[in-house]
């Protein structure tokens, strides 16, 4: 089962540099659980107590997982996950 | 249709069928052209109500500078309105936003700061923050926390849309400020059961990004995500290729941020149609591809406007 996690370049630490990375789960919260096995203290970046972290927008396939149940969003094979920072909105 | 002044034509405009792009006669797809706003924008919208609460608060009198953070359409709002009520605007912009830009903020005569490239509209109101402590005189409007810019919507937006199309059944807008979709959504819940708000955001470049440390990041004081049904990212290759595909398709010639809404607004449509349920959705071009020309968007095949972009398409 391989789910495709993009990370951003903030978190590529956690990763040897790479910018995706595949895990397995259920749920969101068990695909984290499962990276954070393979590339320590990535959980810790993306969830705290409350849950996902504030500045932290997580999308499985393009879309915002806090409408789609956020951690407990169920997750399948073939679905990506892009992790990225929050930031101001704006054109160029 | 006759108006006193500029200041009394903004909003009222039109909504106009899609009927090349939508899927089938069960679901439509509607654009709300703020295109045709006096400065060709949706912000004519918000800036406006800002101006005039903060008038009535006493906060800006004839000949007080107004500081903002601004990408661009907020900046040349209100600069046109500054013009017209005697007030000086300076923008704080990031330094990589289109040239048509500086243009017309000078053209109406607004000073500029540029912010550094890296950092987007984030590093943009850093530095106008920095800035309004530093000069108190100084009346920074804030398009990302004042209630003005989400009330404009609520008053205008949202009852226009009621007005011409009270079968709606989706919204779907851009994600910047947020005071788009929180105006229009909060009205709309109120006045049509069922009704999903969606946003479309931009899907920014590592340039913006890159630097983000996780805990420094931004979210608008003005957004609730209690107000959206759903909140899609869409990636500046995809922008692209919709926006072309409505000038190709539709006639309609709107800015890239218009190419965003009408992916998510197709996708809403698809699943509409897979469902078997009728759906009118209405998307907000928020406004024309005049000032996106020399970012090369429009010219070329459409793998060459991508490199050429090379993902620092938003600011």
């Amino acid at each position: 089962m391989a789910i495709d996690v993009r990370i951003p370049t903030i978190l590529r630490t956690f990763t040897g540099g790479a910018k995706s990375v595949e895990g397995s789960g259920d749920t969101l919260d068990e695909l984290i659980a499962d990276l954070d096995t393979r590339h320590a203290g990535l959980r810790g970046r993306l969830v705290d107590d409350s849950g996902l972290r504030r500045f932290v927008n997580v999308y499985l396939n393009d879309e915002d997982v806090r409408f789609l149940g956020g951690l407990d969003a169920k997750v399948k094979d073939g679905d990506t996950v892009t992790v990225l920072p929050a930031v101001a909105g704006g054109m160029r | 249709m006759r108006y006193d002044s500029l200041l009394d034509a903004v909003g009222r405009t039109p909504l106009v069928g899609l009927p090349h792009l939508s899927p089938g006669p069960e679901q439509r797809l509607w654009a709300k052209l703020e295109d045709r706003n006096p400065t060709g924008s949706v912000k004519d919208r918000a800036a406006l109500w800002m101006i005039l609460a903060a008038e009535r608060d006493g906060r800006l009198r004839r000949g007080s500078t107004i500081l903002e953070p601004t990408s661009g359409n907020t900046g040349i709002s209100l600069a046109m309105i500054a013009r017209l009520r005697g007030y000086k605007l300076i923008c704080v912009m990031p330094e990589n936003t289109s040239a048509e830009r500086t243009q017309l903020l000078q053209m109406y005569g607004a000073s500029i700061i540029y912010s550094p490239a890296a950092g987007g509209s984030n590093e943009a109101v850093r530095v106008a923050k920095g800035l309004a402590a530093e000069n108190p005189d100084w009346v920074m409007l804030y398009q990302y926390g004042n209630e003005a810019n989400w009330r404009a919507h609520y008053e205008t937006t949202g009852p226009e849309l009621l007005a011409d199309l009270p079968e709606l059944t989706h919204f779907v807008a851009g994600l910047g400020t947020t005071g788009t979709l929180m105006g229009t959504g909060r009205f709309l819940r109120e006045h049509v059961p069922g009704v999903r708000i969606v946003a479309a955001e931009p899907r920014y470049g590592e340039l913006v990004y890159g630097l983000r440390n996780m805990d420094e990041g931004f979210v608008p004081e003005l957004y609730d995500d209690k107000v959206l049904t759903s909140r899609y990212s869409v990636s500046a290759a995809d922008a692209l290729r919709r926006t072309r595909q409505l000038v190709h398709e539709e006639g309609i010639f709107a800015g890239i941020s218009a190419g965003c809404v009408l992916h998510a607004g197709l996708a809403l449509a698809s699943k509409a149609q897979a469902a078997g349920q009728r759906a009118d959705i209405a998307v907000l071009i928020a406004d024309g591809g005049w000032k996106y020309l020399s970012t090369g968007a429009y010219s070329g095949t459409l793998a060459e406007a991508e490199a050429r972009l090379e993902g620092e398409l938003w600011a």
